[in-house]
């Protein structure tokens, strides 16, 4: 019998109604818009405490600023805009305002990746992970649905210091228990298998967990891994998986080339080499297109894992 | 109210001990910028020990005023002016730029030295400030936020986007000071990037503005006291100096921007300031 379809539901709704939580029980939280809060979702907050919530306008840069400023003077900060605009147009002054001096500042970035949709690639941020990543201080978290994005956001304001989230324009399934216990810093076994290890972030988990389906249809199986903190990323995690399954292909709406595969990638290299295969962008821009089509075309749906992994497992037993 | 004769020289003395400060730091660092906070030394001094609550005893007190350095690489001067205030150890100043010391090239943020803002890439403090002054006033806070900046820093976009965004707040309690020298690292100001009038450019922001000159220090207390009586937008005095100012091989050469005075130079420059 099959399981009935997941529900769905955007990460950023979750987002906007953790937030609205937060600011009933933490009166320090003070969030920052760029003229898209209707869309990054946090106009609940802003209705319910508009002391509290600045819209700065289109005007990224000086959104990060102020954010610094807040935090410096002992806010929690929490600053949305889209992924593209926050990591990409404000990138100095995440950099040198908040990551340098290491103040609370919560990046709350939506409409990441391809599930941008008709948008196109104008909007469609697929390299934000690789330019948070690197900055030193910055917590990098990449929630698979809405269960985990609520959770995450919940968890950073216990913590003090400059994190990211990437969060998505599109509903995409809820894939996490409902018991699910969300730990900065852990990544978590939703499938266990012994040949192939599925490493995946953001809206690639529930296609890793459908293409893990289609693998064990042909013998194949394979431990599905949800690593939403890509930094500090989940060593021991990895390298179990590494161990037991002798091969791990990575997954992430993203490019390729310094984000979650190559988070992993590090890890594999340095501590137990096996070998590895990375599911993303391929050092291309996206396009117009639904997030169902622009998923399937660029190998990002279940069937392109799925391919992708049965492939590693060839090349792992040659 | 107009300065004492007693402030007034009190002042004096500090810029002057800026000045020589600035010139031995930047001679043992044996590179860093000392034209800019030659020039500054007469505002920064009227500012930090007339009307900035900043002090060893209220180091720790989180309402009290914060002070950004938005063009940064100017700091020897702020590192002298803290130290004057016994806030940073006169023993530290001479570590300046040096491997391990908590007085780095640019500002690090270490509010136990009174540096309260992390800057080096012109164009960001001003947006920092802004946001340090709706912390004030959503805390009910009597802080003033002041913001050092520059004619060369305000090329940058980001400036007119903070300008914005703290007249659109009626940010009261912010106040920036502008050092206008006309001079920036590839040449004179004018023919480099004109920024033309700052302060009608501010005024047209929502600002009260007005033009000072940055080495008057009566003046220039008289502009930051008229500043914090404004209820209702921010304050931009644009204070107009020469860089170098007290250092005659020094005054008016965009050569002095960013270059340490050798040994001999150095001597030079102390001798005219009559350092001990």
């Amino acid at each position: 019998m099959e399981a009935p379809p997941a529900k769905k539901i955007a990460t950023r709704e979750a987002y906007g109604e953790a937030l609205l939580a937060l600011g009933k029980e933490c009166p320090d939280v003070v969030v920052l818009d760029a003229d898209l809060s209707g869309s990054t979702k946090t106009k609940a907050f802003s209705k319910a405490h508009p002391d509290r919530f600045f819209n700065i306008g289109v005007a990224e840069a000086n959104m990060m600023g102020t954010a610094a400023g807040l935090a410096a003077m002992g806010k929690t900060v929490f600053a949305s805009s889209f992924a593209m605009f926050a990591a990409g147009k404000a990138w100095e002054q995440i950099r040198q305002s908040i990551c340098v001096p290491r103040l609370n500042v919560k990046i709350c970035a939506t409409h990441a990746g391809l599930t941008v949709g008709e948008d196109g690639k104008s909007h469609q941020m697929l390299e934000d992970v690789t330019l948070m990543r690197v900055l030193p201080h910055m917590t990098v978290i990449v929630p698979a649905d809405a269960v985990e994005a609520a959770a995450a956001v919940k968890a950073l304001v216990e913590f003090d210091g400059p994190a990211y989230v990437r969060l998505s324009r599109a509903a995409t399934p809820v894939v996490m228990p409902d018991d699910y216990k969300f730990e900065v810093g852990k990544g978590i076994v939703l499938r266990d298998g012994a040949d192939i290890a599925l490493i995946a972030c953001g809206v690639e988990v529930p296609a890793a967990l459908e293409a893990a389906d289609l693998l064990a249809t042909q013998g194949i199986g394979a431990r599905v891994i949800g690593m939403a903190t890509i930094k500090p990323i989940d060593e021991a995690l990895i390298t179990a998986a590494a161990r037991d399954c002798g091969a791990i292909l990575t997954a992430e709406e993203h490019q390729i080339r310094g984000g979650l595969g190559s988070a992993v990638a590090e890890v594999v290299t340095q501590h137990c080499p096996v070998p590895m295969d990375l599911v993303g962008m391929d050092d291309t821009f996206g396009e117009s297109g639904t997030a169902d089509e622009l998923l399937a075309r660029y190998g990002l749906d279940a069937a392109g894992v799925a391919t992708r992994a049965k492939k590693l497992v060839q090349r792992k037993g040659a | 109210m107009s300065l004492t004769n007693e402030s007034k020289a009190r002042i004096e003395a500090a810029a002057n001990q800026t000045r020589i400060d600035v010139v031995r730091m930047v001679n043992a660092a044996t590179c860093g910028h000392p034209g800019g906070p030659l020039g500054m030394a007469d505002f920064m001094a009227t500012l930090f020990m007339e009307h900035l609550r900043l002090d060893t005893g209220n180091l720790h007190d989180p309402k009290r005023d914060r002070f950004i350095l938005s063009n940064g690489h100017t700091c020897a001067g702020l590192y002298s002016i803290l130290s004057q205030k016994g806030i940073i150890p006169r023993d530290m100043l001479m570590s300046f730029r040096k491997l391990g010391s908590p007085l780095q090239g640019h500002p690090h943020r270490n509010p136990e030295l009174g540096i309260d803002m992390s800057t080096g890439s012109l164009g960001n403090g001003l947006s920092v400030g802004a946001g340090m002054a709706l912390a004030a006033r959503l805390n009910d806070w009597d802080t003033h936020i002041y913001v050092a900046s520059s004619d060369g820093e305000s090329q940058e976009g980001q400036i007119w986007e903070a300008a914005t965004s703290a007249a659109h707040y009626s940010l009261a309690n912010l106040t920036v000071m502008v050092d206008f020298n006309n001079v920036q690292i590839d040449g004179e100001m004018r023919k480099v990037m004109n920024v033309r009038d700052l302060r009608t450019k501010y005024e047209a922001f929502g600002w009260h503005a007005v033009d000072v000159d940055g080495h008057d220090v009566s003046a220039v207390d008289q502009a930051l006291c008229e500043a914090k009586t404004v209820e209702d937008r921010p304050s931009a005095l644009i204070c107009h100096t020469l860089i170098g100012k007290g250092v005659s091989f020094m005054e008016g050469q965009p050569g002095w921007h960013g270059v340490a005075p050798k040994d001999d130079e150095a001597a030079l420059a102390l001798a005219e300031l009559g350092a001990a």
